[in-house]
């Protein structure tokens, strides 16, 4: 199987690092950012910012196919 | 009117719509084996969506999140993060299994190990124990589904025969439609999904605190333990949170029905945007903790914390919408259960029963095994989920550590070349039989960490140790298909 690019793999373990490894630095009440606690604050915030990761991770991929063989482009 | 009869007659609107989606789905095409349970392959971007959506969101979010939330505080943390994570390592593994399974026609997780490891008591062991934790998993979307129509009929139906009533439908659509069938009702069970969420979520903290941020304040003036790990427990710190995040991440996804939901899509492609865009569909997660922080100071004292979500809105509400709640949580309930029972029932027909005892089944013989198999199977989860009272997080954790074995095989499978048929059996082998025990002698957490993840490290030092002693042979994706087991 093809494996996949080491840049694509750095952007996924930027998610992993800030929502998994990192838990004991977030994990508290203070500061409350828009009236939620921190850790809810820091969780939610990575719920929009992983795709963000994840789509640049895709754009390397798919740059990367492309060269292979054209990707398919059946959308939604 | 009868606050009683209001709320029935919304939860019957809603399961009937649902039922008849179901089964009108499948009457356009002809159901042999390949359109049932993968949908001939053809499901695009949207459909792959709901699907996913459908089958991960559950009655799990709907009532074991704000349980947690409720009973438990800061843990209840992990939910939030393992559903970004589990796209992220998603994204890397199901376009791939995509491209071997319409490579070889693959239909079941346990056609990927016969296909890559060529050894038929393997795969017949997979789909094992494929099935025997899907059961878990299947008796607590049940249990879910008979608490939410006990609770939003205001007692008048009780659970078992609500639970018995639910899935005769759901076995009928799934025997009509297959996959199709499970896919459209996800149309109305998310649409229903996403704004009760959204609007309870938001409601209940206004309505009560007069908004988000004032209930936060308020918790952490009355609870602040409450709101960071471990919370009300002792020993759900962080080292369990690590633990845990990484086994349901890599784990989530080896559900053996997300391999079949996965072959239905129409390209590799399709399921790589969808790993992309799939974490946004957990924004409706944090409003459902919210309904259970909220009763935490309106409703202490539960006896079982996977009620609060549902005793709050019927405090809150009117009938109707308790009924909507009731209809909504119904279908949550029923439409990841028709893909499990879909998915057991192939993997007994036919990666054990074809495989093993009969090799010489026709695959139109193998579909009829399967569609009698779709009844056992719902006979057999019906009973236990009446017979038994484990809380519903129990059981999904124990779904986790169990499929979360599957996780070398199926990796290691795709990106190495040097892992061995022995190798992989054995540290599956060694996974599950550290796991079981663990979880019935009731020792999870072990020493701060996941008992799941323990074994799931265990399994992955056999698994190399044995493939650097007795090296695999010729084998793989790359090779042309060398098994003389039909597949």
């Amino acid at each position: 199987m093809h494996r996949p690019s080491t840049g694509a793999i750095l952007f996924a373990l930027i998610p992993f690092v800030a929502i998994c490894f990192s838990v004991t630095l977030w994990d508290r009440i203070y500061p409350m950012v828009l009236g939620l606690p921190f850790n809810f604050f820091w969780l939610i915030a990575w719920l929009l910012l992983t795709p963000l990761c994840m789509w640049c991770a895709y754009r390397l991929e798919a740059t990367r196919a492309s060269d292979a063989h054209r990707p398919d482009s059946s959308g939604p | 009117m009868n606050p009683t009869v209001v709320a029935l007659a919304i939860i019957s609107i809603i399961v009937a719509t649902g039922s008849f989606v179901g089964l009108y789905a499948g009457t356009r095409h002809k159901m042999d084996l390949e359109q049932w349970i993968v949908g001939d392959r053809g499901f695009g971007m949207l459909l792959v969506w709901l699907l996913t959506a459908g089958e991960i969101y559950t009655t799990f979010t709907f009532l074991g999140a704000s349980g947690w939330a409720y009973s438990k505080g800061g843990p209840v943390l992990y939910i939030l993060a393992y559903q970004p994570l589990m796209n992220v390592v998603a994204f890397f593994i199901l376009p791939q299994v995509w491209e071997v399974g319409r490579k070889y026609r693959l239909q079941t997780q346990a056609d990927f190990f016969q296909v890559r490891y060529n050894n038929k008591f393997l795969s017949a062991f997979v789909a094992l124990v494929g099935i025997a934790f899907i059961i878990p998993y299947l008796q607590l979307q049940l249990t879910g589904l008979g608490m939410i129509v006990e609770v939003a009929s205001y007692g008048a139906i009780h659970r078992t025969p609500a639970m018995i009533l639910a899935f005769m439908i759901v076995a009928a659509f799934v025997l009509t439609s297959g996959i199709r069938g499970v896919a459209w009702v996800s149309v109305l069970k998310d649409l229903l999904l996403l704004f009760s969420a959204v609007f309870i979520g938001v409601a209940i903290p206004y309505i009560y605190f007069g908004g988000i941020g004032k209930m936060f304040a308020a918790l952490v003036r009355s609870k602040p333990a409450h709101l960071v790990m471990p919370g009300a427990t002792a020993n759900l710190g962080h080292s369990w949170y690590i633990s845990t995040v990484l086994l349901v991440s890599v784990g989530f996804y080896m559900w053996p029905q997300f391999f079949g939901a996965s072959f239905s899509a129409k390209s590799s492609d399709t399921l790589r945007r969808n790993a992309v865009v799939m974490p946004f569909y957990s924004i409706t997660m944090p409003l459902m903790f919210f309904v259970g922080l909220a009763a935490t100071l309106i409703l202490p004292g539960l006896p079982n914390g996977d009620l609060s979500m549902l005793t709050m809105v019927r405090k809150t509400f009117p009938a109707w919408f308790l009924g909507l709640i009731g209809g909504a949580g119904a279908l949550t309930a029923m439409v990841p259960a028709g893909v499990m029972i879909l998915t057991a029932a192939t993997l007994f027909a036919k990666n054990m029963c074809r495989t093993i005892l009969f090799p010489r089944m026709t695959d139109q013989q193998v579909t009829k095994l399967a569609k009698i198999s779709v009844l056992v199977i719902t006979i057999a989860a019906l009973r236990s989920a009446i017979y038994s009272s484990t809380t519903l997080v129990y059981l999904l954790l124990v779904g986790y550590g169990g499929v979360g074995q599957f996780f070398p095989g199926v990796v290691l499978g795709l990106y190495s070349k040097r892992v061995s048929m022995l190798g992989v059996f054995a540290g599956m082998v060694a996974g599950v039989s550290i796991f079981i025990p663990l979880m019935v002698t009731k020792h999870d957490p072990i020493v701060g960490l996941n008992a799941g993840f323990i074994a799931l490290c265990c399994n992955f030092t056999v698994v190399a140790a044995v493939s650097l002693l007795r090296p695999a042979g010729p084998g793989g994706f790359d090779e042309p298909l060398q098994s003389n087991v039909p597949v």
